[in-house]
């Protein structure tokens, strides 16, 4: 029993097939919202209302030609679609699904599931790097300016409500507002959630910060030279980083999945479902940005902006509030 | 980054082209500092083929040299043969054929709002625009049977007539249309992240416009104030009241101002048109097959600008010469010329921004021959022999 429950923890809940079936969820009902603000229908025929779309489109991928260009480092190329996917799936393992301490939790494992959620954008920098083409090259190089754009605002605004909790622990972090009783710092803390979700849509390069992978300007950008297998687990990867991601962002900013096994479960289910429709309505409402930009933009607006929240948070943890 | 430069190079392939053509930018970083362009993967030997087809089917023939504005290119021909032929034709089919050509212009216009939305990531308005070119394209198919090559032109008038309940039904498409253009125009100018994009960027300045010879909607948003409609007024145009749109942003966001506000004007020249629809035939009953010698130049103003076609007969039932230029050759040397200074990803929106269509351009294809690899270029003869051995030994097939 020792040995397979921390199996069953990481291959099926919250590990690979619980993240693989939950990710291709929300992709399905980001494309479906996505769809239907733009006046479309979007998939349909694959499963009840399209459900089986996204299941489809990455298992179509596996049995696709998988081609590693003449010029390209094998070894990296291929090592870099697995990298980029463990780093999330293991990240996805600290989410605290319910009131109960997460298998792995400890003190400080904040910081460990932020370096883990930046880890995808190094990767996809080196695979573009390593397929030596220009569109990679161009993409590559944007994802790492990109990086320079959102991480900080991105770790500030993650910060915030750590500061609230006084705790490094996700787990403490998410439970604080019950177990305090200080409820009303989830409304105090909107300012961070508003930067969280915009860098992360940063994070994840969809519109308006989809510049990496801007399909009519770099075709695919860094993925421009993968196919097949490898294209799959960057698909994947792109899915579950989105769960994780928002995930994260639920657990920080909106009080948490408490309630037991079932509700918690299902709050789960609810809140990232609601950070996911955000994100989409994100997507639908803007044009892409320039490199430029984006640059200009976060360090402009979104770091001062994660900036005032920290300074507020702080005064009012200093006044003895929380 | 280092000061050296690299070569980027877009096409004949790629996604932002939604046909083949080439460019090559020298890019520093993310910047551009050099661009060229070639064309020519699109030759069809149009041109050609008109001077072995009769004046009837070289009207159908040219209708298909362009999927978007297949009546301007009809239209322009048969004007030029008319010419020739000293035809006069009836005013009620000069009206209907001004009907359609609006109508191509509205769907061209939106067709291009779409794209260049889209070349910039902006795909909701894209996806909404289209729906509503839709409309436009219904109602192309209920005058003419065709969304596409709409056929309706003959030589010496139009050849489908429309009827009351045609009328009240464009009139409501129109007056629809109006409203949303409205709002796209809102949309377009306003949506913070579309303008950032495409503000100061692709800027052509006006005279060097006019020193490259830009037309149509390009050359207007540089504040180049020429319109074939308003200056050499052809079909119904002459009996019209409109407005030629410019703008004097010089950019894209001139090209989009210019683009959604001309929409507008179409709309309302529709409804004039409507209201003022001559009684009387909708073309000549009976036509020369033969042309007398002589030539004509025929212009006009296309969706894209201003398309020119050149006809040669000598006396028989076929045209010695047709040749066409097509507003996107002329503007494609002063779109490439307003990249250099850009982004790297301002090439999709500036290319763009002229509407190009390459099918509608290509008219000669050039093999230079490439003393490296040494390409070879091989006759008629040599081909067909090279084929009749391929087959007699691959497959063992004799000719």
């Amino acid at each position: 029993m020792e040995v397979i429950k921390p199996l069953l923890y990481i291959l099926v809940f919250p590990g690979f097939a619980f993240q693989f079936v939950f990710s291709t969820y929300l992709e399905w009902m980001d494309r479906k919202f996505y769809a239907r603000m733009q006046n479309r229908r979007g998939p349909l025929y694959t499963g009840y209302n399209g459900i089986l779309q996204p299941v489809a489109d990455i298992f179509k991928l596996f049995f696709k030609e998988d081609i590693v260009p003449a010029g390209a480092d094998r070894f990296m190329f291929s090592l870099m679609p697995i990298l980029g996917l463990a780093a999330v799936i293991t990240a996805g393992l600290y989410i605290p699904v319910w009131f109960f301490t997460p298998y792995n939790s400890f003190e400080g494992d904040l910081i460990v599931v932020l370096y883990l959620l930046s880890v995808p954008s190094l990767v996809l920098f080196l695979a573009g790097w390593f397929s030596v083409s220009p569109f990679s090259l161009i993409g590559a190089t944007r994802v790492l300016t990109q990086l320079f754009a959102y991480e900080v605002p991105f770790f500030l605004a993650l910060l915030t409500p750590a500061v609230v909790a006084g705790s490094w622990q996700i787990r403490t972090i998410a439970t604080f507002p019950w177990t305090s009783g200080a409820w009303w710092a989830i409304p105090i803390q909107v300012l961070a959630f508003m930067v969280a979700l915009l860098t992360l849509q940063a994070k994840l390069e969809r519109v308006p910060f989809d510049i990496p992978e801007a399909e009519t300007e770099v075709v695919g950008g860094p993925l421009t030279e993968y196919s097949g297998k490898k294209l799959a687990m960057f698909r994947m990867q792109k899915d579950i980083l989105m769960l994780v991601g928002s995930a994260f962002i639920a657990a920080l900013f909106m009080g948490g999945f408490p309630g037991g096994i079932w509700l918690g479960g299902l709050q789960v289910v609810i809140k990232t479902a609601i950070v996911v429709l955000l994100l989409s309505v994100v997507r639908a409402a803007f044009a892409r940005i320039r490199i430029d930009q984006i640059i200009s933009f976060s360090w402009k607006y979104l770091a001062p902006a994660s900036l005032i929240q920290l300074l507020v948070v702080l005064i009012l943890k200093g006044n003895g509030v929380f | 980054m280092e000061e050296s430069t690299f070569n980027l190079p877009i096409g004949p392939q790629h996604p932002f082209l939604k046909e083949p053509a080439k460019f090559d930018f020298e890019i520093r970083g993310e910047e551009i500092v050099g661009a060229r362009m070639n064309i020519g993967y699109n030759h069809r030997g149009i041109e050609k083929a008109c001077e072995a087809r009769n004046y009837y089917q070289c009207m159908y023939l040219l209708e298909r040299v362009c999927g978007i504005c297949s009546h301007s290119h009809t239209t322009a021909f048969v004007q030029g043969v008319e010419e020739i032929m000293k035809l006069e034709v009836p005013r009620r089919g000069l009206y209907l054929r001004t009907i359609v050509c609006e109508l191509e212009r509205l769907h061209s216009h939106l067709l291009w709002l779409g794209v260049a939305a889209h070349e910039v990531g902006f795909d909701s308005l894209f996806m909404l625009v289209w729906r509503d070119r839709e409309a436009v394209m219904d109602i192309l198919e209920r005058i003419s049977g065709n969304r596409v090559n709409y056929a309706i032109n003959t030589i010496g008038g139009v050849r489908r007539d429309i009827n009351e309940e045609q009328r009240k039904k464009i009139l409501d498409a129109m007056g629809v249309l109006k409203k949303r253009l409205e709002h796209y125009a809102k949309i377009g100018t306003n949506e913070p992240s579309f303008v950032a994009r495409i503000r100061g960027v692709g800027t052509l300045p006006a005279k060097r416009a006019a020193e490259m010879c830009a037309v149509g909607p390009f050359a207007r948003a540089s504040m180049v104030d020429t319109d074939v409609r308003r200056d050499d007024p052809y079909a119904a145009y002459g009996e019209l009241d409109f407005k030629v749109i410019t703008y004097d942003s010089c950019d894209i966001y001139g090209r989009v101002i210019v683009r959604v506000l001309e929409m507008i004007e179409s709309c309302k020249m529709i409804e004039q048109l409507l209201a003022n629809l001559p009684e009387g035939d909708i073309a000549l009953p009976k036509v020369p097959r033969k042309a007398p010698a002589g030539v004509a130049l025929s212009r006009y103003e296309a969706p894209r600008g201003e398309d020119v076609h050149f006809i040669r007969s000598n006396g028989s039932d076929k045209p010695e010469r047709v040749r066409v230029r097509a507003p996107t050759l002329a503007n494609l040397e002063a779109a490439t010329e307003s990249v250099v200074g850009a982004f790297v990803a301002d090439i999709p929106i500036a290319i763009a921004s002229i509407d190009p269509c390459f099918s509608c351009t290509d008219r000669m294809a050039i093999v230079l021959r490439d003393p490296k690899n040494g390409t070879r270029v091989a006759t008629w003869e040599e081909l067909r022999r090279y084929g009749v051995e391929w087959y007699g030994k691959n497959k063992g097939i004799r000719f």
